[in-house]
């Protein structure tokens, strides 16, 4: 089985009209979302039926009870995180409570304990011939690189068998993105040609050379700005990175993906982009000393 | 549209968000802040601040920002790893006869020094990032930066907020993309939060969160629809749906987005932009005024 | 000689799990006794540091070599702390690799990756 993660550094570069397109062209059978703060991938892989639900249980935070609380100010006092109030009682705001424990330390009555907060939700779409695995950050819970990794988990039962896994990355550079690398046979990094965008691809690559992870660059949208393809390019060619692709910008991928569907299954432009950058991918994925 | 810039002056607070990023944040904040002229720019997208890219600031000063850890005196630790076992982040170990701390791992909860029964733990301050102000014509601009692999960027948001008295004038704050702990204590203070959307059906579902976020704190809010085109657009259906106000709407051309690209200040470039942001501007502005004259 | 192994299941039937700090569990393996001890890893579940933690385990546990695929920095850390070797697994059954470990046959793993820590929790 190989896996192939596809990251962007950067939201909004068009990662998950690339990871939609994938998966209809292999026609994968197994695949996850990776973006746990803002899931979209489910929107467009056609699931009707709804999926099982797991809670996703993050860091406990403390609580309060207001029968034992004496009133000490304690709690209060040793909050390094301002996440206690008075408002006639003494209250604990659960946002920005970071689930420390100083509180119940602190408490000479144990009034304040540590309760369990779900933080999230894993969801799981399966028939019998595909499998899907994602999940879905409660507000204001934070990135998560654990919820990345069950999110992965959950699908690996199914990619044991399936020759190939498509996993849609988190945006950024941060613990969620290190979690989603692991165990993965190649990155394809889509970017966008914009000086913020190469300033953010520069970043995930090193991340990626880190664990040794075979990573190929394909651009997206890119003739919205040919000076900054070009130096994307160059920047591929210099480091030895394979450059698989240059998507254009095409309103028939809007159209598409509006309609709730991958930019490959209408005739469009970037759809045949994509499908050429496909077949790169795949070559590369599969070639002997892959892995 | 009458300006209000030959009124009293304007205090206020408006904060820009979005569910992700790359929907049009920077855009909306910086070219806020260009056309309002005497303005404060507040970038509070530490991990990936691009603010300043655009408004190239002079005279920056540097404020670093601390956080305190604790420091082991390995001459009273009795290794009775009380420490150890109470750190809910795993911070610290003991190996070898000797404790161990993980800085970066470290939440500077204060825990460790509060169970240690030697006295063997104090504090010492760590640097986890820096804010810059400058300056960038009328433009004061603020950025806070949060170096690689720190726990969070809180501490460094709390300062940037601080209410500063030279001040006085319109704060428009770039918030951290999504719906995190980190983006719920940029918006805690402000008057007005403008969310970006962008009309795909993935925007919808982005916006729908900044929505949640919002209402959960109860602040007034409107919609600016970005990258609009002659399709139909979820985002403003959904606006529509949710009776959340449409502040205006930027649309998709390739002038615009070259001009972003390559980190110009568009309102400067470009009339017709100038004339857009400002009636954003005037839009807002009464939204604000609005919200203080029925909710004071 | 004591060895540890993150493994997906308590059996040596088991392929060696890919990540060190979340790994459910760990193989403690004696190659002079050919006893097997197979512990919970606590720190699956922690929301941060669950390397730390991890690493904490195998030194309590007294192994004296880490066969993993993989490994952060502050996991790292801790293990060269304890002066325990680490090695690079290359191969997916807990049992090849312990026959190549044996057989002297297993690298040095030196490659350390920059780790989950971060961004967690909050």
């Amino acid at each position: 089985m190989k896996q192939l993660l596809i990251l962007s550094g950067k939201g909004g570069t068009g990662k998950t009209t690339m990871a939609s397109a994938f998966i209809k062209l292999a026609d994968a059978k197994v695949y996850a979302d990776c973006d746990v703060d803002a899931p979209n991938l489910h929107l467009i892989t056609g699931w009707n039926a709804e999926p099982e639900k797991t809670d996703y249980y993050g860091l406990p935070k403390a609580e309060i009870n207001p029968q034992l609380c004496t009133q000490c100010d304690q709690c209060r006092q040793n909050c390094r995180f301002d996440a206690i109030s008075i408002d006639e009682k003494y209250k604990v705001d659960p946002f920005a409570c970071e689930g420390c424990g100083v509180c119940t330390y602190v408490c000479p009555v144990g009034a304040v304990t540590m309760v369990s907060a779900v933080a999230g939700e894993l969801m799981l779409y399966s028939d019998e011939e595909k499998l899907f695995s994602t999940a879905q950050l409660k507000m204001g819970s934070g990135t998560s690189g654990r919820l990345v990794t069950e999110v992965k988990k959950q699908m690996k039962p199914a990619a044991v068998d399936a020759e190939l896994a498509i996993i849609d990355g988190s945006p950024g550079i941060g613990c969620p993105v290190i979690a989603s690398l692991s165990g993965v046979d190649m990155v394809l990094i889509v970017a966008e040609p914009s000086i913020s965008g190469i300033s953010d691809m520069e970043r995930i690559i090193t991340t990626a050379a880190k664990f040794g992870t075979k990573t190929a660059v394909c651009i997206n949208k890119y003739d919205t700005n040919m000076e900054n393809t070009t130096k994307i390019e160059e920047f591929c060619k210099k480091q030895g990175l394979p450059f698989i692709g240059k998507i254009p910008f095409d309103l028939g991928a809007v159209k598409a993906i509006n309609n709730g569907q991958t930019i490959v299954d209408i005739d469009c432009r970037s759809g045949r982009a994509v499908k050429e950058a496909y077949h790169k991918t795949m070559k590369l994925l599969f070639e002997e000393g892959g892995g | 549209m009458p300006d209000f810039m030959g009124g009293p002056a304007i205090k206020m607070r408006i904060a820009i968000l979005s569910g992700k990023g790359g929907t049009g944040k920077t855009l909306v904040s910086v070219n806020l802040a260009a056309v309002a002229k005497k303005s404060a720019y507040i970038d509070c997208d530490v991990e990936e601040p691009n603010g300043h890219l655009f408004f190239k600031p002079e005279d920056v000063q540097e404020e670093e920002i601390f956080v305190k850890i604790p420091k082991v005196n390995h001459e009273l630790c009795n290794g009775c790893r009380k420490c150890v076992d109470f750190c809910k982040f795993n911070a610290l170990a003991y190996i070898n006869n000797k404790l161990i701390v993980f800085d970066e791992v470290c939440h500077s909860c204060g825990g460790c020094i509060l169970v240690c029964p030697e006295k063997a733990l104090t504090e010492k301050e760590k640097v986890i990032g820096k804010v810059q102000k400058g300056i960038s014509g009328e433009v004061r601009i603020y950025t806070g930066i949060l170096n690689t692999g720190e726990a969070t960027g809180i501490p460094i948001i709390k300062k940037l907020l601080e209410k500063d008295p030279e001040v006085n004038e319109r704060a428009l704050i770039d918030c951290p993309p999504g719906s995190a702990c980190i983006v719920m204590e940029s918006i805690k203070d402000a008057d007005y939060c403008i969310l970006v959307a962008e009309p795909t059906l993935f925007g919808v579902h982005n916006l729908n969160m900044v929505y949640e976020l919002v209402k959960l704190f109860n602040r007034p809010f409107g919609a600016v629809l970005n990258k609009c085109l002659e399709e139909e657009n979820p985002a403003e259906k959904f606006c529509l749906e949710k009776k959340i106000k449409i502040l205006g709407r930027i649309p998709f051309d390739n002038e615009l987005g070259r001009l972003n690209s390559n980190a110009e200040i568009t309102v400067n470039k470009n009339e017709k932009y100038r004339l857009l942001f400002s009636a954003l501007l005037d839009t807002v502005t009464k939204e604000v005024r609005h919200e203080t004259t029925t909710n004071p | 000689m004591k060895i540890a192994i993150p493994v997906d299941e308590k059996t040596l039937e088991s392929n060696v799990c890919p990540s060190f700090g979340r790994t459910p569990n760990f193989l403690i393996y004696d190659t002079e006794t050919k006893e097997s001890v197979f512990i919970d890893n606590s720190a699956a579940a922690s929301t941060g540091g669950a390397g730390i933690k991890a690493a904490q385990t195998i030194v309590d546990n007294k192994a004296n070599a880490l066969l993993t695929p993989r490994c952060g920095q502050n996991a790292a850390d801790v293990i060269k702390a304890a002066d325990i070797k680490m090695f690079k697994t290359t191969f997916a059954s807990v049992k090849d690799n312990i026959a190549a470990f044996i057989d002297g046959k297993l690298p040095l793993l030196d490659e350390i990756h920059a780790g989950f820590h971060g961004r967690a929790g909050n």
